[in-house]
């Protein structure tokens, strides 16, 4: 009942390690991921230590700039280097824990409404068309607003929004495996449906959620931002790139290098969890290898 | 075609009654009460009651439903909690400032995505062709938040050339009937209202366009490929016909329908797009207006805004369907 994937593991990791967008994605998430985990010794300074004299200066080149703040410093002094490595904790910690759980809810749902049909699905995809007929952002907004500022409410209302563009893929992905031969052949053994499901299709629509999962992680950070920029997201004292937006729109023209040096984060993580999804989807796909 | 019409119309209607049901109850079984956030300090609790009652809110959830439901299908649809304005009037002002932006960016990523998608057919035996699908592949990556700031640095602060927040300078002094003040002041031919509120749309519109620029660019160019090889496309070759002429007048008719389809949808994303976008750039459309009313707990605000966006969703969808219909000859007597 192997059949359907022909190649071992091995041969699929070498296949992901070869892609070069999953080398050049995945390469810069493990960088942020060693940034995230070793801020407190990589970043030159406390990203809340504050000095009011030494407020808004200049990145390094620039007049005006004060050597240790390569980066220059925001309007209460507080290094901006510092504070966008510490804003990388909060951006990678909602970006797996939210895309892990939307996955898992999406997947089991249209994993649901693609085996069994019927009423089952009908429920299910009437529930993801309403869902998709709000504007995601106004809805994030709406769910944090309501429930109350806070990683954990970021985490969540991704999840309660971005299920959906699981579930769709999910669903598509599991009725054309289920009309497949292995399938059908599982079924003339007589295997429970459960086992039919869970040991012979989730495996091979893992592949397609996989690549979505890191997609899905580069829209979580954006909307972690968003919501930081808001105002919606964590306290203002814990560093986060879309704060420091925030506050880097605010003191535009005093120094742009508030707004410039998250952004820039911002752009560079997006990009490479878009690459690594892309070349995830190539390199784990046996198909679209050869 | 009549009895598609009816039915999508069937649908449309369960499913705006689906997120009138949902954001009625999002709002009313999470924490948070509307009337704490109005109460100056010194109020008794009979005055708390009797601003309850005012809003209907001391009424079962049920009661409460219905009643809302009764209203807006009178056209009611209730008092704004933080502006004290009628909700009707606020949306009629600030809806078609978003409308008119979202149509500005809708224009200018098709033309754009159009151009770049038969620009890259012609040139896609020559070297440079990859290069324009990494660039749009990058494009494809960026979404509007992140375009706005960058446009934020680019022309507000390196290039200060572009007005970074609001819809007309308060400076000039302009008058408008109707709150569309780009169609006005183009329609009466008052050029300098024209220029000055362009300036302001300009950022906002890139920033929601470019992204969908990206994604028109991306279908329309696989649309056009698999166009270019069909056999008419290779008769009208031999015949001797222009390239240019081969893609304009033979392959594009053929790639517009399913670039349409996904153009509708990606449609309904970039007017979600507009909540943050106009935050951005502090432009007074409903977008704007949603943040504050959800920050505020303005119950029915937030529930006639809620209501505005999924009927745009609902009639975009419905737009898109007649159209990809019309654009497509095969589907006209399905």
């Amino acid at each position: 009942m192997k059949a359907a994937s022909p190649h071992g593991i091995g041969e699929t990791l070498r296949a992901c390690a070869r892609d070069p967008k999953v080398i050049a994605g995945g390469g810069f998430v493990l960088f942020l991921l060693i940034l995230a985990l070793a801020a407190p010794w990589i970043a030159p300074k406390d990203p809340l230590e504050q000095d009011l004299i030494l407020g808004a200066t200049p990145p390094l080149g620039f007049a005006g700039a004060q050597p240790g703040n390569w980066l220059g410093t925001d309007d209460l002094g507080r290094d901006v280097l510092s504070r966008a490595i510490y804003g990388s904790r909060i951006a990678l910690t909602v970006a797996f824990v939210a895309s892990s759980l939307a996955a898992t809810l999406g997947a089991t749902l249209g994993l649901l409404a693609g085996w069994y049909r019927g009423w089952v699905d009908v429920v299910i995809s009437r529930l993801v068309e309403i869902w998709m007929a709000f504007p995601p952002v106004l809805l994030s907004i709406l769910l944090v607003a309501v429930v109350g500022a806070g990683v954990g409410s970021v985490i969540g209302a991704i999840v309660i929004i971005d299920w959906t563009r699981f579930c769709r893929v999910v669903r598509a992905e599991t009725m054309g495996q289920a009309r497949s031969d292995y399938v059908t052949a599982a079924r003339a053994i007589g295997f429970p449906q459960m086992r039919i499901l869970i040991r012979e299709i989730f495996p091979n629509v893992l592949p397609v959620l996989i690549a979505l999962i890191s997609l899905e992680m580069g829209i979580a950070v954006i909307v972690e931002a968003i919501l930081s920029f808001v105002g919606l997201s964590v306290s203002s004292d814990v560093p986060t790139w879309g704060g420091m937006i925030a506050q880097g729109r605010q003191i535009l023209h005093q120094g742009w290098w508030v707004l410039s040096t998250p952004l820039l984060a911002l752009f560079l993580t997006v990009l490479a969890f878009n690459l690594l999804g892309e070349g995830l989807r190539r390199a784990l796909d046996p198909v679209m290898r050869r | 075609m009549n009895s598609v019409a009816a039915q999508r119309l069937v649908m449309a209607a369960v499913t705006l009654l689906g997120v009138a049901t949902i954001v009625f109850v999002l709002l009313r079984v999470v924490p948070g009460d509307p009337i704490a956030m109005m109460i100056s300090p010194g109020a008794t609790p009979a005055d708390i009651a009797a601003l309850r009652a005012h809003y209907g809110l001391d009424a079962s959830l049920p009661v409460q439903f219905l009643a809302w439901m009764k209203d807006l299908l009178r056209g009611d649809f209730g008092t704004s909690i933080s502006l004290h304005r009628n909700v009707l009037e606020l949306l009629a002002e600030r809806l078609p400032a978003t409308l008119e932006l979202a149509a500005a960016a809708l224009v200018f990523a098709t033309c754009l995505g159009g151009a770049i998608a038969v620009f890259a057919t012609l040139i896609s035996d020559f070297a440079i062709a990859p290069l324009v699908d990494a660039v749009n592949g990058l494009f494809l990556a960026v979404p509007d938040f992140i375009w706005a700031f960058a446009l934020v640095l680019l022309f507000g602060v390196f290039l200060p050339v572009l007005p970074l927040s609001g819809r007309i300078d308060p400076g000039l002094d302009e008058r408008f009937l109707t709150p569309f003040y780009l169609l006005e002041s183009l329609v009466t031919f008052r050029l300098a209202a024209v220029a000055d509120v362009t300036r302001h749309m300009i950022m906002p519109t890139l920033a929601l366009g470019l992204p969908l620029a990206a994604i028109i660019t991306r279908v329309l160019k696989e649309s056009l490929r698999e166009a270019m090889v069909q056999d008419y496309v290779l008769l009208a070759r031999l015949k001797g016909m222009s390239r240019l002429r081969l893609v304009l007048q033979e392959a594009l008719r053929n790639a517009i329908a399913p670039t349409l389809a996904l153009t509708g949808v990606q449609f309904t994303f970039l007017i979600g797009g507009t909540v943050i976008v106009e935050r951005i750039f502090a432009y007074p459309g409903i977008g704007n207006m949603a943040v504050d009313a959800v920050i505020n707990r303005d119950l029915p605000l937030i529930q006639g805004l809620a209501l505005v966006f999924g009927a745009l969703f609902i009639v975009v969808n419905v737009i898109v369907d007649l159209l990809v219909v019309a654009a497509n000859p095969r589907m006209r007597n399905v």
